[in-house]
């Protein structure tokens, strides 16, 4: 592969630790909202309760880390200036700005015990706008030219998803009594093996943009995402096995499983997160799929590919001098320079 | 605001001569500040890549071929293109298409997101550290404004771009779109038939992946040589395709849950 000096192409994010903890926080805030709904319709109150608090804290930090990322903070509200389809920033801050004072009225219902048909209007609300809140920061990142996560973009959604849901379930099963922790129990299955899923085919499906998901960094926060999550969904399990005896065991397996799936929710982001960085790093990732493509698409048209330049090959070099390279072969100077083609 | 014909750069690598008389012009017109020092050890090349400091860029490039070496130059810029990423995924419209079919940031809007840095395809804009905001090449949008005809070289008032009116050899060119593509394609000619078998043109193509670019070039070799992606897309091209997934995934997600509530007896 060819390119200059080994440098990158793409630009590395300059996105601080801010944002994907912004991920975690906006996936765990999610998540919480739909347990607090699903415990609030189903009379769990101290579920809905955990559930609503959680949200409330999640989106607040959330935002936090949002606006201290920005290069000028006390702009945060020219976000507000327009409404914008083609910007998934644009429409995740208008979800945002939804959920969270949604999100807020349902938590002070809950504190204060004041008017608690508003309090479940609200919940409800901000459960509606949960999955989409979860959801587009996938598309967020996926819609970028970072290699590693445009091409990720049929799986980056399910794995924020699930681990929005595990995440909140392990919230869940950290704050609720064990009576009530039954919804909350499944749902760290169930969203545990949809995140583990889809880490799983980010790994193995993409290819070439698939390796940054496997080594170095990123690989080794997924792969330590991924056994916490598998030790989350055994403590969540187990957690649910013996209700009568043992009832103190059981709580305390419970709390460990939800604090390993909030553990591996952050570092399935984080690891995620520093997969994209690295593809933007290494030309390669940007180079060798476009270079194929082009390939492909030149035998499909039946060899010329109209309008674009075929890979040069070593014979079309030499037809061409550039201009000015006669004198310089000549020249002392030119001797003593390394003549590299593909610079380390 | 007036409609005016889309103006554009063609950059002739084959005619640089790598004087960098674009990077200064550039840097002295638009007050950008200095990165610093720093040798790169890369040819003559000490700048290294377009970011929110530099707006043109020279590209060193040395090759040998059986004992003989040559030299590529080539000044790299914004491609501003057609479907333009950065532009696309702006949450704050601060990033907007001028008259001239440009790509301009308004310094006054832009909060710094950085959501444009990681969206362009070619690696273009950055962040300016210290200042927090997203910079990058305004096809010097105060001089081609200044006479209000478009700029046109020669027609009275307006001012080309800082880098094309410094550029000694005509290497960079600045004119509209329409009359550029059609001089490179003369240009293009003349030098196949000169022999010059590598020579192609790089983002004239209305038809590729970013709609054709306002700055386009001429190479006299591969596009990843200078450090240009081969075969660019406009990742906004995707996004129906990505919110359909996002969809499933949030549909799914409800699903979980539902069934986390109707499916136990606790
Ligand atoms: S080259 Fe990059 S910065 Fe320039 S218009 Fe295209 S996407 Fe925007």
């Amino acid at each position: 592969m060819k390119s200059y000096y080994g440098r990158q192409i793409v630009k590395t994010p300059v996105w601080r630790p801010d944002i994907p903890a912004y991920l975690f926080c906006g996936g765990l805030a999610a998540g919480s909202a739909l347990l607090a709904a699903g415990a609030d319709l189903t009379r769990r109150p101290a579920l809905r309760r955990s559930g609503r608090l959680t949200a409330l804290g999640a989106v607040a930090a959330g935002a936090a880390f949002l606006i201290h990322d920005l290069g000028r903070p006390a702009r945060f509200h020219h976000m507000l200036r327009v409404v914008k389809p083609t910007s998934p920033m644009s429409i995740g801050t208008w979800t945002l700005t939804a959920f969270g004072p949604a999100a807020g009225l349902a938590a002070a219902a809950e504190l204060t015990g004041v008017a608690p048909a508003a309090g479940r209007a609200a919940g409800l609300a901000a459960a509606g706008l949960a999955p989409a809140l979860a959801t587009y920061t996938a598309v967020l990142l996926a819609d970028t030219a970072v290699p590693s996560w445009h091409e990720a973009y049929p799986q980056l959604p399910f794995a924020f998803a699930g681990s929005a849901l595990a995440s909140a379930a392990g919230a869940g099963l950290l704050a609720a009594p064990t009576a009530e922790a039954g919804p909350a129990r499944r749902l760290a299955v169930a969203g545990a093996a949809m995140e583990l899923a889809a880490s799983h085919r980010l790994a193995s499906t993409l290819g070439l943009t698939g390796e940054p998901y496997r080594s170095g960094r990123a690989g080794a926060l997924l792969r330590a995402s991924q056994a916490l999550t598998a030790a989350g969904i055994a403590g969540a399990v187990l957690g649910g096995a013996r209700r009568d005896s043992r009832r103190r065991r059981a709580r305390l397996v419970s709390a460990l499983s939800g604090a390993a799936l909030l553990a591996a929710g952050a570092l399935t982001r984080f690891g995620i997160f520093a997969a994209g960085v690295a593809s933007t790093k290494d030309p390669r990732y940007t180079v060798v799929p476009q270079r194929a493509r082009l390939e492909q698409s030149a035998a499909d048209a039946g060899g010329g590919a109209g309008g674009r330049a075929p890979a040069g090959s070593a014979d079309d070099e030499r037809g061409a001098v550039g201009p000015g390279r006669d004198q310089l072969a000549d020249d002392r100077v030119a001797r003593d320079l390394p003549g590299d083609e593909e610079p380390a | 605001m007036s409609v005016a014909e889309r103006m554009g750069f063609f950059t002739d690598t084959s005619i640089c001569i790598g004087c960098k008389a674009c990077e200064v012009a550039c840097k002295e017109w638009n007050a950008i500040p200095t990165d610093g020092l720093d040798l790169l050890g890369m040819s003559f090349d000490n700048t290294g890549q377009l970011d929110a400091n530099t707006w043109r860029h020279v590209a060193f490039v040395e090759q040998t071929h059986d004992g003989d070496l040559r030299w590529l130059m080539s000044s790299d810029v914004c491609k501003h293109c057609t479907h333009a990423a950065c532009l696309d995924v702006c949450p704050t419209g601060s990033l907007f298409r001028t008259e001239f079919g440009t790509v301009v940031v308004q310094e006054d809007i832009c909060n710094g997101c950085g959501y444009c840095v990681p969206a362009c395809p070619y690696g273009v804009i950055d962040q300016r550290q210290g200042d927090g905001r997203a910079w990058k090449c305004t096809m010097c949008y105060d001089r081609i404004r200044a006479g209000g005809d478009g700029g046109r070289a020669g027609s009275g008032g307006g001012l080309m771009p800082a880098c094309a009116t410094a550029c000694p050899t005509e290497s960079i060119q600045y004119g509209p779109l329409d009359e550029l593509r059609d001089r490179a394609a003369r240009r293009l000619e003349q030098l196949h038939g000169e022999g010059v078998a590598q020579a192609r043109l790089y983002g004239h193509d209305p038809a590729d992946g970013v709609g054709g670019d306002g700055a386009f070039f001429l190479l006299l070799d591969d596009p990843e040589v200078y450090g240009l992606p081969p075969d660019p897309v406009v990742t906004t091209r995707d996004l129906p395709a990505m919110w359909r997934r996002a969809g499933l995934a949030a549909l799914a997600m409800a699903a979980a849950v539902v069934a986390s509530f109707v499916g136990g007896s606790s």
